[in-house]
């Protein structure tokens, strides 16, 4: 602070003030639509103030689905998505801590052309080459699995890349120590190196879960039964019903259940993720 | 490239580590990505049973497209006020929320939500916000003389779509621009004060210029989060209507391929993104690199 000036700091939590308005406030409104009796919504604009109809509605969606969009009970739906987020979150950062061990850690035959056959795929995301990889995926029988849920997803660079550059910055000093007591390659990665990156393994779940549990198009394509259906996508069903308006406090519920397990992580391990994220991606 | 003075030696270790990434990059990555480029320079019917070479009728027929051009310019459109909203609101919530001393943490809490908010379900939010019949936003519109329904109106379902993505992306961008911000030392600004630099002026000054770096990354970031990741956005939303108005190219893709069935078109459109894409990775990498100097 290089100054005092009341007026500006006024000035500056009312803008604040404004801030956490405009982030809130979708998330309240619909919040509030979704303790409302369906009639309640329909008659006009939507109150700004929770009704009396919380617990029925959300024990109607985890329960029993909302049976006139055809969409499975919520619950299972909330299943399949924490399956595939601590899936995709798991298998990502093993895969590729492993790989990013050896690469920095060995000196071997290719290691520069696996380095670049990896790393190529940094910021690729499946969006863009959509059509084939279905196609693969198809091929490999695993339509309608976790397996092909998870796995193509988990085909990216990023979190290796994120290790490789933790790695490069840990003393080299540790490892003479390691080799001098005779240490082997596997012994030092589990007894030192693992334990060093723990705060980078756990900042990079929090992103990968977040990342796991938000996708959306891949689950679209590869799930056409219903017991496969994770919460994200399952929303879009119920918004887009047939010749009919929604049942807006059915569906409100459903999205804040959608977003809960998400924001919930993220507040409550705000500090790592924080970190994890400025830290890592720079 | 970099490794360690101090290396391990072994056979096949380093291999074994290397082959389940490896093995998942091949099959879903390289795979895929080779047979998109085969199939662009083919015809293949909507059954997939018959392919026929036409080497580049494929690209000339997407490049004599209207429509793709349409859909380009949409996705400019698109991407450039979803970059410019999202980064202009998160840099001035940044700046703010930096000068201010009590509080800080407590708003930072509220405005990284948004963070793990999947697409999908803030493109619904901001739906639900903008019905024509119901919506809060809608109505405080109307109080305004402003008629405002994305079923009907092009202008309206982009800026449904725009605000939904911007709104997304607000907490990254802060989360940045405040890390960025705290590693500037508190002796530039007061050597400014001292000089009679107000605060705008400081931020205009000395601020802005420090921060070029953070802005650049994000730039790249935004754009590519535009133009790529917010299939979901629309798909949730506006499903590209009405019309093509917000039909932006990663959900033509899969529109072509999936609804249309045109598999060598789709694949076609799937090559240039993958150029597109291929662009911005270079431009990051050129920019990590030339950071290193600093």
């Amino acid at each position: 602070m290089v100054e005092n000036r009341r007026l500006l700091d006024i000035l500056g939590h009312i803008l604040m003030l404004f801030a956490v308005a405009l982030v809130v406030f979708p998330i309240w409104v619909a919040f509030v639509a979704s303790t409302q009796a369906s009639g309640a919504i329909m008659s006009g604009t939507v109150p700004l103030w929770p009704g009396d109809q919380l617990i029925q509605n959300y024990a109607t969606v985890l329960g029993k689905g909302v049976a006139a969009s055809g969409a499975p009970p919520i619950l299972l739906m909330l299943g399949n998505s924490l399956i595939m987020a601590i899936g995709i979150a798991v298998g990502k950062i093993t895969i590729s801590l492993i790989a990013a061990y050896a690469i920095v850690y060995f000196r071997f035959p290719f290691r520069t052309f696996i380095f670049w056959t990896i790393f190529i795929t940094l910021m690729l995301p499946v969006e863009v080459r959509i059509m084939p990889t279905f196609e693969v995926v198809a091929n490999l029988g695993l339509l309608n699995s976790y397996g092909g849920l998870i796995l193509p997803v988990i085909a990216s660079a990023t979190a290796t890349f994120l290790f490789r550059q933790f790695f490069m910055t840990v003393p080299e000093e540790l490892c003479e120590a390691a080799r001098i007591d005779g240490a082997g390659p596997l012994k030092f990665f589990w007894d030192i190196l693992l334990p060093l990156s723990r705060t980078n393994i756990a900042a990079l779940f929090v992103i990968m879960f977040i990342f796991g549990w938000n996708q959306y198009l891949w689950p679209l394509l590869v799930t056409s039964t219903e017991n496969l259906y994770t919460i994200v996508m399952g929303i879009q069903r119920l918004v887009t019903v047939a010749d009919a308006e929604p049942q807006w406090p059915l569906v409100m519920a459903t999205t804040i259940l959608a977003m809960l397990p998400p924001v919930l992580i993220i507040v409550v391990m705000q500090r790592l993720f924080v970190q994890g994220l400025v830290e890592t991606e720079k | 490239m970099q490794t360690k003075r101090v290396t391990f030696r072994h056979v096949w270790l380093p291999y074994l580590l290397c082959l389940p990434q490896l093995a998942v990059t091949l099959v879903f990555f390289i795979w895929p990505a080779a047979e998109a480029i085969i199939e662009s320079f083919y015809r293949t019917n909507a059954f997939g049973t018959s392919m026929q070479f036409v080497a580049f009728e494929n690209f000339q027929r997407l490049f004599n497209d209207p429509s793709y051009f349409a859909s380009m310019r949409v996705s400019v459109i698109f991407a450039v006020s979803t970059t410019v909203l999202a980064m202009t609101l998160s840099l001035l919530f940044a700046a703010v929320s930096d000068r201010i001393i009590r509080g800080t943490n407590a708003y930072r809490t509220f405005l990284i939500w948004p963070y793990a908010v999947a697409p999908a379900v803030a493109g619904v939010l901001w739906l639900f916000l903008f019905n024509p019949s119901i919506g809060i936003a809608t109505y405080a519109l109307e109080l305004l003389g402003i008629d405002f329904n994305a079923t009907i109106y092009p202008n309206s379902a982009m800026a449904l779509i725009i605000i939904a993505a911007a709104w997304k992306q607000i907490s990254y961008n802060f989360l940045f621009f405040l890390a960025g911000l705290q590693a500037i030392p508190n002796s530039v600004y007061e050597a400014a004060a001292i000089d009679g630099a107000g605060p705008v002026k400081r931020f205009f000054t000395i601020v802005l210029p420090l921060l070029s770096p953070t802005t650049f990354f994000l730039l790249v970031v935004n754009m590519v989060y535009a133009f790529f990741e917010t299939f979901a956005v629309i798909h949730a939303t506006t499903q590209g209507g009405p019309g093509q108005a917000t039909s932006i190219l990663v959900y033509r893709v899969w529109k072509d391929g999936f609804v249309g069935l045109d598999l060598g078109g789709s694949a076609a459109q799937s090559v240039v993104l993958m150029a597109l894409v291929a662009t911005f990775t270079v431009i990051q990498f050129r920019y990590i690199e030339r950071q290193v100097e600093y």
